[in-house]
């Protein structure tokens, strides 16, 4: 097995497995950090979300905590100011693109998002951006679950484990820019793509998505 | 390795080459510039009208297509080389002017230097390159064979020296290859400035069965052409570079990742491979060594984001064009999962001159951190567009005006946008600076793969930098949060500015957005895409704020607020260009026949302001638009 190391995470010793990346490390021992797009059995890390920024000893700008691997003597503080700033421009910038309406959605109360807000103290309105009034068709062509874009966060959980556990490959990302987003091959229905309703998608969408129908 | 038996299947090659070249410098030749700078300018009718008429005359003279010499402004372009006398180059060849050449000049000895830009060589009757402040300026290593040699003839190459820093690289062992390379201090040339020593250094030391190199020929920044020029005007620079990088590392297999939209330079690098592979250059055991390689091309499909190496990679493995978190780098972890070495065309070029000439040639060039050359595309507001490199180091000012010839049409110089839609805006008392990669960084802009626009007064700074980020904002690839969402509240913000609907508070939002992007983007587009709008605030406040407080272009270049205006004093009765030019019909003929405008209907497209003759000049662009109404009352 690999060695272990003894890292420091807010004054805090803690020993992991050397190369394991800071995120989980972090999480497993009750350290949060800010996260959407993480997956821990994905190898290569996405690092598309931005939200996971750490301050790292000796290295001047902050680092995304999911894509770093652990070695001995690291020193971390998962709140700086820098920190702070970047992950509260990243939160901003994705409630612009995200319908809001905590009551009515299904991932209330479990929603990443809402965590976030919650554990950083981040506001839901932002005053520098004006939102995208994000306002998509819901598909809602599946009988165990339903699809509501305008409430994805693009974290690509979904794409991942529908290609690698339940390997169906009925989704994946299409366009790009502003415009990127989960959809199926030809922008069908999920009725008519090869989906299998099997739902690992939606245990992993950490906001509210994907979610079952009740 | 037998290297005796490679030096002399080298030898043998280059005689050859030589021989076939002195043959026909007995004659008459006369090369065409056709890269597809010179056909867009209208060579190809050029060319025909060259060789009709030198049939019909029954001249023993033979026409070549070359590539690009790099002078823009002059296509198209044509280069005379008549036994007797200087070779002589034209420019602005049309058909009628490649009659009378063949007439007056291949038939009865006037070589018409009335149409000459320049001789070749010294002589007693023509100027010489380094006659003119850009031939003093300019030092060409990888440009220099440009437009002077035929890029679908490998002898002609071979003929100059090409192909010999392989045989000699054969004589070496691959870690003393890095090791010229590293102390050669060689930065890469497709924006990042990253040794490239080191990272070959990285690749080489790699444990792996199979590795890969790719030349990268993406080149997606929009105005830049100086990949494609090289590709298309000397590919066998390039192709020897690669072989040598891949022997240096121990890749038995490379690709030249080009655009699909640059068909001409796929076609000349595939004969020029094919060329190479039929005289043992390429493929199993080159030049008779044990050391096989070869090279495929791959075509890309033109989005920007896949210029970056890890995006490149994922393109060429089939899925989406976008990055990837590094480390891994590519020289550990690249295409297919193996280490992967990519440099950019314009560094590979340099790689057999340095071998050739030696690590200290090279170092004398240019500045201590960035040795060699500096290619770029000089457009924009500048006499002399086109192709120029010069040494690392020279400084902006000397390139615009005197390599570029200055601003034309006695007009003020505002900025030069260097380094690509990534880039910065440096000002008039930024120009003293060396251009080099880490003196560029710290004025906000970057070296980035040469793109370098000049700006006059007649540039508003508000929108060149919306401008720019309106291309960068479309070519991410959406895949993170800062670049994705950040660009474009960025962009709405500057369109809101444009249109003079922006607030001082935007300018505060701009300047920490765009410090956010950079630093939380996960790729080198994020990294970069708001230097020209930090930039553009840290220069140019001033333009910012009179859009937001007076509602004022300075430039007069933001439509929405421009008003147009018909001077009374100055319009004829007599003349009604105007009227039939406005697309709108909001001009209207006044009871005293002068003209006016009715600015409801205008939509301020300029053609009244160009229909109106010169001897009037009556038309007046004013802003803020209320300036209009302020005038129409003071005329009462
Ligand atoms: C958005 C983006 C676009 C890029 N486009 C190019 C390109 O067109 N050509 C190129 O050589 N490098 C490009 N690069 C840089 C490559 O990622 C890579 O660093 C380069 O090819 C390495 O070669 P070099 O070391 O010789 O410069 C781009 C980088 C980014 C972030
Ligand atoms: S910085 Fe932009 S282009 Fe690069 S990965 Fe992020 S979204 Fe894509």
């Amino acid at each position: 097995m690999s060695d272990k190391v003894t890292i420091t995470i807010d004054d805090c010793k803690i020993t992991a497995p050397e190369g394991e990346k800071l995120l989980w490390v972090a999480l497993d021992n009750d350290i949060y950090i800010p996260n959407l797009c993480a997956l821990k059995e994905k190898d290569r890390p996405s690092a598309s979300c931005r939200l996971c920024f750490v301050e790292v000893k000796g290295i001047s700008d902050p680092v995304t905590a999911c894509t770093l691997p652990v070695t001995e003597g690291l020193v971390v503080k998962t709140r700086s100011p820098e920190v702070d700033r970047l992950v509260k421009t990243a939160f901003e910038l994705l409630i612009t693109d995200h319908r809001l309406g905590c009551k009515k959605c299904p991932a209330n109360n479990s929603c990443e998002l809402q965590k976030i807000s919650k554990e950083r103290g981040l506001k839901y309105k932002s005053k520098r951006f004006k939102p995208f009034e994000k306002d998509e068709p819901i598909d809602e062509s599946m009988e165990q679950f339903i699809f509501d874009r305008s409430r994805c966060v693009l974290c690509g959980r979904c794409v991942w484990v529908d290609h690698h556990v339940a390997e169906v490959g009925a989704i994946g990302f299409s366009l790009r820019g502003i415009k990127r987003k989960v959809t199926t091959f030809g922008d069908y229905d999920l009725a008519d793509s090869p989906c299998t309703e099997c739902g690992e998608c939606v245990k992993v969408c950490p906001v509210g998505a994907l979610s079952f129908n009740e | 390795m037998s290297s005796d038996k490679s030096a002399e299947k080298y030898l043998n090659l280059k005689t050859k080459a030589k021989e076939k070249m002195e043959s026909l410098n007995e004659k008459t030749v006369v090369m065409v510039g056709a890269a597809t700078c010179g056909k867009a300018a209208g060579v190809i009718d050029t060319r025909e009208a060259l060789k009709d008429e030198i049939e019909k005359k029954g001249i023993d003279a033979q026409v070549v297509e070359v590539g690009c010499m790099g002078f823009c402004y002059a296509e198209p372009i044509v280069v005379i080389s008549k036994p007797g006398f200087p070779s002589l180059c034209y420019g602005s060849v049309d058909e009628g002017l490649a009659v009378r050449l063949v007439e007056d000049y291949l038939v009865n000895d006037d070589p018409c230097f009335e149409y000459a830009l320049v001789a070749l060589e010294p002589n007693d009757y023509f100027p010489v390159f380094t006659d003119f402040p850009r031939g003093v300026y300019e030092k060409k290593i990888i440009l220099e064979q440009c437009g002077f040699i035929d890029p679908e003839d490998i002898d002609h190459y071979l003929a100059e020296d090409g192909y010999e820093a392989l045989a000699k690289t054969f004589e070496i062992q691959p870690e003393e290859v890095i090791e010229s390379i590293k102390e050669s201090k060689l930065r890469g040339r497709g924006g990042a400035g990253f040794p490239a020593g080191i990272k070959w250094d990285v690749c080489s030391k790699a444990q792996d069965d199979s590795k890969y190199v790719i030349c990268n020929a993406d080149e997606g920044d929009p105005g830049a052409f100086m990949d494609r020029s090289i590709l298309e005007s000397n590919p066998h620079q390039v192709i020897e570079g690669l072989i040598i990088s891949a022997y240096a590392v121990g890749a038995s297999k490379g690709y030249i990742y080009v655009r699909s939209e640059y068909p001409q330079a796929v076609r000349r690098v595939e004969t020029a491979l094919e060329q190479a592979r039929e005289k043992g250059l390429l493929g199993d055991s080159i030049l008779e060594t044990d050391f096989s390689f070869d090279i495929e091309i791959f075509e890309g499909s033109g989005a920007f984001v896949c210029g970056e190496e890890t995006a490149l990679i994922n393109s060429m493995e089939g899925i989406m064009g976008v990055p990837e978190h590094r480390p891994p780098f590519p020289a550990s972890y690249g295409f297919r999962g193996k280490p992967t070495l990519i440099n950019n065309v314009k560094t590979l070029s340099y790689v057999p001159h340095i071998i050739r000439k030696g690590v200290e040639w090279f170092k004398s060039i240019g500045t201590s951190d960035s040795p060699g050359t500096a290619v770029f595309a000089l457009v924009g507001k500048v006499e002399y567009t086109g192709l120029v490199e010069v040494p690392m180091g020279t400084s902006l000012r000397n390139l615009i005006y005197d390599v570029g010839g200055g601003v034309p049409d006695e007009k003020d110089f505002k900025a030069v946008q260097i380094g690509g839609p990534s880039g910065g805006c440096l000002p008039e008392s930024a120009l003293d600076i060396p251009i080099d990669f880490d003196s560029l960084h710290e004025a906000g802009a970057i070296m980035g793969s040469g793109g370098l626009v000049v700006l006059n007064e007649d540039d508003c700074m508000v929108e060149i930098a919306r401008y720019f980020l309106d291309f960068t904002q479309k070519e991410s690839c959406g895949k993170c949060t800062f670049c994705r969402l950040g660009t474009k509240h960025m962009l709405d913000m500057l369109g809101e500015i444009t249109r003079g609907e922006g607030e001082l508070n935007h300018l505060d939002t701009l300047r920490e957005l765009g410090e956010d992007i950079k630093k939380g983007s996960l790729c080198g587009l994020g990294k970069t895409a708001p230097n020209p709008v930090l930039t553009t605030l840290r220069y140019f406040k001033d333009e910012y704020e009179a859009h937001i407080k007076e509602k004022r272009c300075p430039a007069l270049m933001c439509m929405h607020l421009l008003g147009f205006y018909i001077i009374p004093e100055r319009c004829s009765k007599f003349c009604s260009a105007c009227v039939g030019s406005c697309p709108t019909e909001a001009i209207y003929t006044r009871d005293d026949q002068l003209k006016a405008i009715d600015q409801e209907k205008c939509v301020k497209c300029n053609s009244c302001l160009f229909a109106c003759p010169p001897e009037f000049y009556a038309v007046e662009k004013l802003s803020p638009a209320e300036l209009v109404e302020e005038r129409e009352r003071e005329q009462g």
